[in-house]
């Protein structure tokens, strides 16, 4: 393992604070590992909170600031934060017109979220209402499983409930909305090569230089299934058709397209990626409104990228075009 | 039978040899979990253990309701992921069960860990074959109350209670998981050991060598 540390134990806790010193705008509870926007809690807005494991930088706290998330918990390398960090959180956001939890769908963050409201609910009278994200296609019989993994959705979602939020809209209407966005998004990954967990040193998973992982969750769990490596005009189908095969991308006003960076994959490559993938939504009749390419939710070192569909209509869109002022993204402010 | 009863310093012996045995199997449980999870749960649980061992050192609980409640407390506080609140619980449910006793006969040990159970499939929702921790900590408790039923002593029944966990563990193997992180590799998740029910067996294994340690010497 060859990575920029001091000690694998000290990695969370010494990062925050070059978030901190580095990011004034946010606010840093180094004892909690909670990260707040620096004016939280805003008066009379739902607070919005979301968190989960470290690793995927920039989220989840680059997507903290006006026009998105008020706080965001930080748990261990690929290990969800723990319920007090939530519950603690959640009072501090709370500007008096509640609080929604925003859960990416993994065993560990749903458990200690429930746990989390069940405390807050038990300790104050913040009102909490949670949505669980959960986009990837890869993830078959979801019956049978713990169900389609949160990742790629979870942008478009806070980027839209975050806007919305800042208008002054009502916990329960945020919380459809937040359904809403989640429901017309999906999302595939693939990796090109394992990460490296640091406290572990080595990678997760083998894979041979002429292999690639279809399918792949954002902690290094391995995929549905392994297949030759390929030019990237045979890569993208693998990865757009499952999401076309599950929801009609054609109907609506356009989607959001975004090229997703698993950690290693340089911007040369992910624009090359979308060019294929445009393509392949031309010729189905999917009209790209607006994109986003880059490393936005990464599995530390992992090389490979993922596709997100955002299935938009007007009210979505006018959401994603406002104003949002985070380290992740930022526009029209 | 005198010899036999559960008082809060045994309790304590039991949570220090499962802190032993995480410590030394922090590697094992780790690259189990790299196999068909996200290869943390050694560091995990480790983490968690030593916060547990660490309560015990500058607080120690007076009595066993307060002993469990400390110990599922710490477990979530630190653990995260889904050991964290699935351990948490566990402990957190044996508490109310031994009804405030400053020692607790094997039946009311048996019985609290057995609403720790149901605590666990409540949480996580996970049956019996799905590749879980519930898959050794069923039969062992099964096991336990056979032969506590059967009258046999403590330390024989938690020896019996540790082998059904192992054999629980080995039979996670050829199943595939349907709950948990390793479930989204359907089938591809046959094959390997789970790391929760590794753990799991190492709890109940503490139980028989740790709880019961004075009675053997006596």
């Amino acid at each position: 393992m060859k990575k920029l540390l001091n000690d694998p134990a000290d990695l969370v806790a010494e990062s925050l604070r070059g978030v901190e010193r580095a990011h004034p705008e946010l606010r840093v509870d180094h004892e909690n590992r909670i990260l707040y926007r620096a004016d939280a809690p805003v008066s009379g807005k739902v607070g919005l909170l979301s968190g989960g494991g470290s690793g995927h930088e920039p989220a989840h706290a680059g997507f903290i600031g006006p026009g998105m998330l008020d706080a965001v918990c930080a748990g261990e390398v690929f290990t969800s934060p723990v319920p007090d960090q939530m519950s603690e959180a959640t009072k501090n956001i709370d500007g008096g017109a509640g609080v929604l939890h925003l859960v990416w769908n993994y065993t560990g963050d749903v458990m200690n979220f429930d746990m989390a409201a069940e405390l807050a609910a038990a300790e104050t009278d913040t009102e909490v209402q949670a949505v669980v994200i959960d986009d990837d296609v890869a993830v078959e019989d979801s019956l049978f499983t713990a169900g389609r993994r949160g990742t790629g959705a979870a942008i478009p979602v806070e980027k839209i409930v975050g806007a919305a939020a800042e208008q002054g809209r009502g916990l329960t209407e945020l919380a459809d909305l937040a359904r809403r966005v989640n429901d017309n998004t999906r999302s595939m990954g693939m990796a090109l090569t394992s990460c490296t967990v640091p406290a572990k040193g080595t990678p997760t998973f083998d894979l041979p230089d002429d292999e690639i992982e279809i399918g792949i969750g954002i902690h290094g769990e391995p995929g549905r299934r392994r297949v030759p490596i390929a030019p990237a005009r045979e890569i993208a189908p693998m990865l757009v058709e499952p999401l076309l095969a599950d929801l009609d991308f054609t109907s609506g006003d356009g989607v959001l397209v975004f090229v997703n960076s698993m950690g290693a994959t340089p911007m040369l490559e992910l624009h090359l990626m979308y060019a294929e993938i445009a393509a392949i939504l031309d010729r189905a009749g999917v009209v790209p409104v607006r994109s986003l390419v880059g490393p936005y939710v990464t599995s530390l070192d992992m090389a490979g990228c993922s596709v997100t569909l955002t299935r938009f209509d007007d009210e979505l869109l006018r959401l994603w075009d406002a104003p949002v002022a985070t380290l992740g993204l930022r526009w029209g402010m | 039978m005198p010899g036999d009863a559960v008082d809060t310093a045994a309790l304590q012996r039991w949570l220090r040899t499962f802190a032993a045995s995480v410590a030394e199997q922090r590697d094992h449980l780790t690259a189990l979990d790299a196999a068909i999870g996200d290869a943390d749960h050694g560091a995990n649980m480790h983490r968690g253990m030593s916060a547990v061992v660490a309560a015990l050192d500058t607080a120690p609980a007076t009595d066993p309701a307060a002993l469990f409640k400390q110990a599922g407390m710490t477990l979530v506080k630190s653990v995260g992921g889904a050991s964290g609140p699935l351990y948490g619980t566990l402990f957190l449910r044996m508490a109310p069960a031994t009804g405030g006793a400053a020692s607790l006969d094997p039946e009311t040990f048996a019985k609290a860990l057995r609403a720790g159970l149901e605590g666990v499939v409540a949480r996580g929702k996970a049956e019996l074959g799905d590749k879980t921790m519930v898959d050794a900590l069923a039969p062992a408790l099964d096991a336990l109350d056979a032969a506590l039923a059967a009258g046999e002593p403590l330390a024989d029944a938690l020896r019996a209670a540790s082998a059904a966990a192992d054999e629980g563990r080995d039979a996670t193997v050829p199943l595939v998981a349907r709950k948990g992180r390793a479930s989204y590799l359907g089938e591809r998740s046959a094959g390997h050991q789970d790391p929760g029910a590794t753990s799991t067996a190492l709890l109940v294994a503490a139980a028989a060598t740790g709880l019961v340690e004075q009675d053997d010497s006596s």
